[in-house]
C-alpha cells in the first residue's frame, strides 16, 4: 500500500462520519462542516485494520468442528444448497436476515432487496433497531418523517442553548462537541459524563425516569409562562391531551422520581426558554428502553411547546449513532421498511418496489431484531440466518441467550472483515471488503449523503457484501443483473426505488456527490438542509403532539438485584469492539471491560479499585474491573458494551421491548456486585 | 359484569376510574359509574396554589376533558348531591335517583375546617364576607377576585397549604399575614430551628407571621384580632387551617368511621362492598390529606375491582412533604423530631440562616430515617431518593448535606497535574506524552498537536495543552 494516491474519504466509525484523505495507507483529517478538521482516536487509527493480521482474507467453513479456509465457490455453494433445501422442506421464512447501520447505502438497500426477492423472506431485520428506532418512531409519529437531525450540525453553532438529554458526544463523537461550545448547555445523563462536564448544566436523572423528567419539564415550561401558543395553534395539534398528563407531573413529584431537583428543572427549562435559538437532542440514553419511543415523543413534546422544531434556527433532533444509522434505516433492511422509507403494508409502496424489482409479489412485515433472534432454531423460528455487518453475540440484549440461540440454528452465515465474536461462532465466514476498499455512500447524522470512493485495492481473496449477494441470488436462481455488483449501478436503482418516497434521492448522484454538492434528503432537485421549515410531513402540515405517561423500568432493583446497571461507549471504542479492539493504540487505551461504581457500594460488595467484580443479573453474569466513581449515583453502575466474552454487557441487559419501535431495554436493569 | 359506583369526583375518584380504564379499557369486565357533586370536570387540587399563584388557569388543572366519560365508556353524573347509601339493597340514593352498585367506592375527599374564630361564620353557618376556605378550584377563584395588588390579606394556618397560598399571594403583590396557633411553622413536619429558618425565608419575599398566637376575632373590612391584643388587617381572609374527612354518608350507613372511614389493606371498609379512598379514608390510624396515598390506593383498589391483581394489597405510603412554592425549597420526610444527641440514631444538623439554609439528616444504620432540608435543592433531591429507594447514605455525610453548597475543588496546576492524567480525551494523551513531545522538540500547541495528535479531536483541550506549554517553557532556565 506504498504510493496510494490521496484520496478524499470519510471514517469508518460513527455517524458524523469525520471528513478525513488517505494517503500511503494513512489518514488525516480534513476541513468539513460536520468534524471541521478534527479526528478522535479511532479516526485517526482507522487505517490499521486494512493491513491488520486480524484481516480475513479467506471464506472460512465450519469442519469437524473447525473453522477451515474454503474456497469461494466452495464456501457459497455449501450456503446456497443449503438454503435452497431449508427453503423447499420449512418454507422461505425459515431463512432470516441480520443487516447493520455500519452498511453501506448501496448494500442496505441490495440486502433488503436480496432478503424478499432472492430468498423471499420476511425474516430481515437489522442492529439499527438497537439503535435509532425509538427515536424514528417518536419522530414519525410527531414530524410524519424521521431523519435524525433534520438540520445540518453547523446550525448548532449558532444556538443559544441545547438541551442533550441521553447523549455523550465527547465520548461517542468527539468532534462533534465543537457544535455544542457557543451555547449554554445542558445535560441530562444518569452519569457525569465527559459531556456533561462541558455543560452549564447537568441534571442527573436515576436510570429510566427520563420519561417523568420530560412531563415535568413540560409541566415547567407551562406554569412559568413559556408555552409558544402562537406556534402551538399554527403548526401543531393535540397539545391539550398531552398536557393533560404533564399537569399531573408538576416538579415536585418529578423529583421524587427522578431524583432531580426541582430548581433544575426550573433552570433548564428557563434557560432552553429563554434563548434566542434552542436545540433539543437526544440520544440513545433516553431512547434505549422499554418506554424508549413514549420517552423521545416526551421530549419532541417539550420542543414543541417551545416552538422549536421547524423553526428557524431552532429544532429537535436525535444523534445517530452507527455509520450509517441514517440512511441504514430507509432503504429496506428494517422488517416493516422498504426502500425511500416506506411502510411495507402499503399497498402502493409495495406496488412501486415490486415495479421496480420485477416482481410480481413481496413478504409482508417480518419480527423484530430482538424477536427475530429470539426464534432462531425454535419450531417456527428461521433455522439459518445470514448476518451482515453486525456482531449480534456482544451487541445484543440478554446475549447468552442469543447465543444459544445461533448455537441452535442448522445454518449460520457471517460476512465480515475480521473474525468477530459471532464469526468464530458460524458455520461459514464470508471475508469481506472494508470502506476504503469499496465505493458507497453513507447518509450523515444530519441526513447528508457522503460518498466514501476506493481508496485502496482490497486485499486478494476479499470481495464485497454486494459481490456475495449476487453469488448467492445466482444461485438461488436470479438473474445476476437483478443483483448489481457495482456501487454506482446498485445507487441508480436505489434512487429510482427511493423515488417519491419520504428519504427521496432520487436526485442524488456519485456526480454531484463529486463535486462536492451538500445533500441532505429528500433531494428531488434540490437539496434540503432544513425540513418543516414550511410544513410538517403529516397530511395537514401540521406536527402532533402525542399524549405519553411515565411508566418507569421494567426491572426494579430487589433485594437480590438492588444495583442498577446501565450501559453505554468508550471513546476508544465502536459498537461491538470487533474492530476497534483490534487496533493496538484504541486496545491499549481501553483493554478491558469495567464497571463504574460508586466507592461506597464497591466497598460494600467488599471491592476496591481495580480489583475484578462480577455484576450479576437475571440473565448473567459479567466480569469487568472496578473504577470508583465519586459522581456515580450510588446505586447505580456503569459498564461499556464493546468488549466480548465474560465482559460482554449485555450478558446482564434486559431484553423487554418497547411496543411501538421494538427497541430492547438496553439502558437499565436490576444487578448486583460480587468479588470473585 | 361488575357495577362499580365511585361516590366523589376530585383526585382520588377521578384516578380510580382512570386506573379501572387503564386496565378495563373497552368496559367489559367493570361498568364504571361516577358521582360528582361539583358541576365541573375533576381537578388537580395539589395545583391549586399555582392558580392562586398564577401560574396556571383553572384551565390547565383540569384532570380530564369534557368528553372523557363518554370515551372511556364512564357513566359521570355531575352536579347531584349523594344523600343516602342503602347497603341492604345496595343503591345509592342521588336526588331523585337510585344508582345500584356491586361494589361502592366512596372517594368523598374531605372539608376545610374552620377554627371557632369569632365572625367566621356569618349567622347561617356559611363564611362570612371576606372570608375564603382554600380547598377547591372555586375558592381558587374568589380569592384570586379579591387579590389585587396591594391588598391586606390575612392566612390563617401556617401548615403547607397556608404557606404555599400565602407565597402566592406574596407573589401576587398581596400584603400577606400568616396566623398560626403554634411557635414555628409546619409544626408537623419540621422541627423549631427548621421552622425559623423557613420564616426567615418567607419573610424576605414579603410575608408576615404572627406565631403562637390565635385570631379571637374577624370583622369584615377590618381584619383580625389577636390574642396578644394586636390587630391584623385583611380585606381577604384566607382559611387554611386543616381538613377533616368527609364522613357523613358512611356515618349515615352505619359504617365504621373515626377519623375517616376506616378501611383495611384491600380498601375494604367495615361492609365488604363499601370501599374507600383518598381524604375520606383512615388506614391504619393515618388520614393523609395528601395526593399519592390516594393515588397508590387508587391503583390497588383498580387491581382488586379489575381482577387484574385481586390479592393487591396497600400497605401505606411514605410521605415526603415538599412546599410548593417559588424561590423555597423545602423537603421534609420520615421522624425528624430528634435530638443531635440522641443515643439511637446518627444525627446531623448544619444551619446557615442567614443565607436561607437548613439541613437536618438523622440516620439509622447508614439509612435515612428523617430529614429536613430547606434552601439546598440538589440536597434535597438526593436525600429523597436515597429514602424513598432505602439506599444507604454516602460516607461523605458532608457532601450529602451541603450538595452544591461545597466549594468546588481548585483547579490543579500544569505542575500539580500527575503525570498520567489525560489532558486530550479524543486522542488518549497523558501528561508525560504531552511533556516528553515538549522535550523532544515541539514547543508549541500546533506542534505538540502533530506529534501526539493532542488537541485534533473536538479541539476543548487547546487551553490545557497551552498551559502546558507555558509551564514547561517557564520552568526551562533561560539560555542566553
Amino acid at each position: 500500500m506504498t504510493d496510494s494516491p490521496r484520496i478524499d474519504t470519510h471514517c469508518p466509525y460513527c455517524a458524523l462520519q469525520c471528513a478525513m484523505t488517505i494517503e500511503n495507507g494513512r489518514v488525516s483529517p480534513r476541513e468539513f462542516p460536520t468534524n471541521r478538521g478534527g479526528l478522535c482516536q479511532k479516526g485517526w487509527t482507522s487505517a490499521e485494520l486494512l493491513t491488520s493480521p486480524k484481516r480475513l482474507t479467506t471464506p472460512l467453513v465450519r469442519r469437524d468442528g473447525e473453522l477451515r479456509p474454503a474456497s469461494w465457490d466452495e464456501a457459497l455453494d455449501l450456503v446456497a444448497d443449503k438454503l435452497r433445501e431449508l427453503r423447499e422442506v420449512h418454507g422461505p421464512d425459515s431463512v432470516g436476515v441480520f443487516g447493520g447501520g455500519g452498511l453501506t447505502n448501496e448494500k442496505s438497500y441490495l440486502l433488503g432487496k436480496f432478503a424478499r426477492v432472492a430468498l423471499g423472506t420476511s425474516q430481515i431485520d437489522y442492529n439499527g433497531r438497537f439503535c435509532m428506532s425509538s427515536a424514528a418512531a417518536a419522530g414519525m409519529k410527531a414530524f410524519g418523517l424521521d431523519r435524525g437531525m433534520p438540520f445540518p450540525v453547523t446550525d448548532l453553532d449558532n444556538a443559544g442553548a441545547i438541551l442533550l438529554v441521553g447523549g455523550n458526544p465527547a465520548e461517542t463523537m468527539p468532534p462533534f462537541v465543537q457544535h455544542l461550545r457557543n451555547a449554554e448547555l445542558i445535560v441530562i445523563d444518569p452519569r457525569r459524563t465527559a459531556t456533561a462536564e462541558l455543560a452549564t448544566l447537568h441534571l442527573q436523572p436515576a436510570p429510566g425516569t427520563d420519561l417523568a423528567l420530560a412531563l415535568g419539564l413540560l409541566h415547567t415550561a407551562v406554569a412559568d409562562g413559556y408555552l409558544d401558543k402562537q406556534y402551538l395553534s399554527d403548526r401543531t395539534t393535540g397539545f391539550d391531551d398531552a398536557w393533560r398528563i404533564a399537569a399531573t407531573w408538576w416538579p415536585e413529584r418529578v423529583e421524587r422520581v427522578t431524583g432531580v431537583p426541582v430548581a433544575d428543572q426550573r433552570a433548564a427549562v428557563r434557560i432552553l426558554a429563554e434563548a434566542a435559538n434552542a436545540y433539543i437532542l437526544t440520544g440513545r440514553g433516553t431512547e434505549q428502553h422499554a418506554s424508549g419511543a413514549d420517552t423521545v415523543s416526551a421530549w419532541i413534546n417539550l420542543a414543541m411547546a417551545l416552538g422549536l422544531p421547524g423553526t428557524k434556527g431552532s429544532g429537535y433532533g436525535c444523534l445517530t449513532g452507527q455509520g450509517n444509522g441514517q440512511g441504514g434505516r430507509e432503504h429496506g433492511q428494517k422488517a416493516d421498511q422498504l426502500p425511500g422509507y416506506r411502510k411495507i403494508d402499503d399497498p402502493a409502496a409495495r406496488e412501486h418496489i415490486q415495479g421496480i424489482w420485477g416482481v410480481d409479489d413481496l413478504p409482508g412485515p417480518g419480527r423484530s431484531a430482538y424477536e427475530l433472534l429470539d426464534a432462531l432454531g425454535q419450531p417456527d423460528g428461521p433455522k439459518a440466518l445470514l448476518v451482515f455487518g453486525s456482531n449480534v453475540i456482544v451487541s445484543a440484549p440478554r446475549s447468552q441467550h442469543v447465543a444459544d440461540r445461533l448455537k441452535a440454528l442448522d445454518l449460520l452465515v457471517v460476512a465480515d472483515l475480521v473474525l468477530s465474536d459471532t464469526a468464530a461462532v458460524a458455520d461459514v465466514v464470508l471475508p469481506i471488503t472494508q470502506w476504503a476498499e469499496e465505493s458507497g455512500t453513507m447518509t450523515n447524522l444530519e441526513g447528508r449523503v457522503l460518498l466514501r470512493q476506493v481508496a485502496v485495492a482490497p486485499p486478494e481473496g476479499v470481495r464485497s457484501d454486494l459481490d456475495v449477494m449476487q453469488g448467492l441470488a445466482t444461485r438461488l436462481g436470479q438473474p445476476a443483473e437483478r443483483f448489481p455488483t457495482e456501487p454506482e449501478v446498485v445507487f441508480e436503482e436505489l434512487r429510482r426505488a427511493s423515488e417519491g418516497g419520504l428519504a427521496d434521492y432520487s436526485g442524488v448522484t456519485y456526480e454531484r456527490l463529486r463535486q462536492g454538492e451538500a445533500l441532505h434528503w429528500p433531494v428531488v432537485e434540490e437539496s434540503t438542509p432544513r425540513n418543516f421549515l414550511d410544513r410538517f410531513a403529516h397530511a395537514d402540515g401540521m406536527a402532533r403532539f402525542i399524549p405519553v405517561e411515565h411508566r418507569g423500568p421494567a426491572e426494579l432493583p430487589d433485594a437480590d438485584y438492588p444495583l442498577q446497571a446501565t450501559t453505554g461507549r468508550v471513546l476508544q471504542h465502536y459498537q461491538s469492539g470487533a474492530q476497534t479492539r483490534l487496533v493496538r493504540e484504541l486496545n491499549q487505551a481501553e483493554p478491558e471491560a469495567y464497571v463504574e461504581v460508586h466507592p461506597d457500594t464497591a466497598v460494600r460488595a467488599g471491592l476496591g479499585n481495580g480489583q475484578l467484580a462480577a455484576v450479576v443479573s437475571r440473565r448473567g453474569r459479567t466480569l469487568a474491573r472496578v473504577r470508583c466513581v465519586p459522581s456515580m449515583l450510588i446505586d447505580v453502575v456503569f459498564l461499556p458494551f464493546h468488549y466480548a466474552g465474560d465482559g460482554r454487557a449485555n450478558l446482564l441487559t434486559n431484553p423487554v421491548l418497547d411496543p411501538t419501535s421494538r427497541m430492547p431495554e438496553f439502558k437499565v436493569c436490576a444487578v448486583r456486585l460480587e468479588s470473585v | 359484569m361488575r357495577n362499580v359506583v365511585i361516590v366523589g369526583y376530585g383526585m382520588a375518584g377521578a384516578r380510580l376510574a382512570d386506573e379501572i380504564r387503564r386496565r378495563d379499557p373497552k368496559a367489559e369486565r367493570v361498568a364504571v359509574t361516577v358521582l360528582g357533586d361539583e358541576s365541573h370536570p375533576a381537578y388537580n387540587r395539589v395545583l391549586l396554589s399555582s392558580v392562586v399563584a398564577g401560574s396556571l388557569t383553572p384551565e390547565a388543572v383540569r384532570l380530564h376533558d369534557p368528553e372523557w366519560a363518554a370515551r372511556h365508556h364512564i357513566d359521570l353524573r355531575l352536579g347531584g348531591s349523594v344523600s343516602k347509601i342503602d347497603r341492604t339493597r345496595r343503591v345509592v340514593h342521588v336526588d331523585d335517583d337510585e344508582v345500584p352498585y356491586d361494589s361502592l367506592v366512596l372517594a368523598t375527599g374531605a372539608r376545610s375546617w374552620v377554627p371557632p374564630t369569632d365572625g367566621l361564620l356569618d349567622g347561617n353557618g356559611t363564611l362570612a364576607s371576606g372570608v375564603v376556605a382554600f380547598r377547591s378550584l372555586d375558592d381558587c377563584a374568589r380569592i384570586v377576585d379579591k387579590a389585587s395588588p396591594g391588598t391586606p390579606v390575612a392566612v390563617l394556618g401556617g401548615g403547607l397549604l397556608g404557606l404555599e397560598a400565602a407565597r402566592g399571594l406574596a407573589g401576587r403583590g398581596c400584603l400577606v399575614t400568616v396566623v398560626h396557633p403554634v411557635g414555628h411553622l409546619m409544626e408537623r413536619q419540621l422541627d423549631p430551628g427548621a421552622g425559623r429558618v423557613l420564616a426567615t425565608t418567607l419573610r424576605g419575599l414579603g410575608i408576615e407571621f404572627r406565631l403562637g398566637v390565635l385570631a379571637t376575632k374577624y370583622t369584615p373590612g377590618e381584619g383580625l384580632e389577636l390574642n396578644d391584643g394586636t390587630h391584623v388587617p385583611a380585606d381577604l381572609v384566607v382559611v387554611s387551617a386543616g381538613v377533616r374527612a368527609e364522613t357523613g354518608l358512611a356515618e349515615q350507613a352505619g359504617i365504621d368511621v373515626d377519623r375517616g372511614v376506616l378501611v383495611d389493606d384491600a380498601l375494604r371498609s367495615s361492609d365488604p362492598r363499601v370501599h374507600a379512598i383518598g381524604d375520606c379514608a383512615q388506614h391504619v390510624g393515618t388520614v393523609s390529606g395528601l395526593v399519592q396515598p390516594a393515588w397508590e390506593q387508587a391503583a390497588v383498589l383498580a387491581d382488586r375491582l379489575t381482577g387484574a391483581a385481586p390479592a393487591a394489597r396497600y400497605s401505606g405510603t411514605t410521605v415526603v412533604t415538599r412546599l410548593k412554592a417559588r424561590d423555597v425549597d423545602l423537603a421534609a420526610l420520615g421522624d425528624v423530631h430528634v435530638g443531635v444527641d440522641s443515643a439511637d440514631d446518627e444525627v446531623l444538623c448544619f444551619q446557615d440562616p442567614a443565607r436561607g439554609r437548613y439541613a437536618k439528616l438523622v440516620l439509622r444504620g447508614d439509612k435515612v430515617t428523617g430529614a429536613i432540608v430547606i434552601g439546598a435543592p440538589d440536597a434535597a433531591a438526593a436525600i429523597t431518593q436515597l429514602f424513598d429507594r432505602g439506599l444507604p447514605a454516602p460516607t461523605d455525610r458532608l457532601a450529602l448535606l451541603l450538595g452544591r453548597a461545597l466549594p468546588a475543588e481548585n483547579e490543579a496546576s500544569p505542575a500539580d497535574l500527575p503525570a498520567s492524567a489525560v489532558v486530550c480525551r479524543c486522542n488518549t494523551v497523558s501528561k508525560s506524552q504531552l511533556v516528553s513531545a515538549w522535550r523532544g522538540g515541539a514547543k508549541t500547541v500546533s506542534a505538540i498537536a502533530e506529534v501526539t495528535r493532542a488537541s485534533t479531536g473536538c479541539g476543548g483541550c487547546k487551553d490545557a495543552v497551552c498551559g502546558i506549554v507555558d509551564w514547561l517553557a517557564a520552568s526551562q532556565p533561560q539560555s542566553a
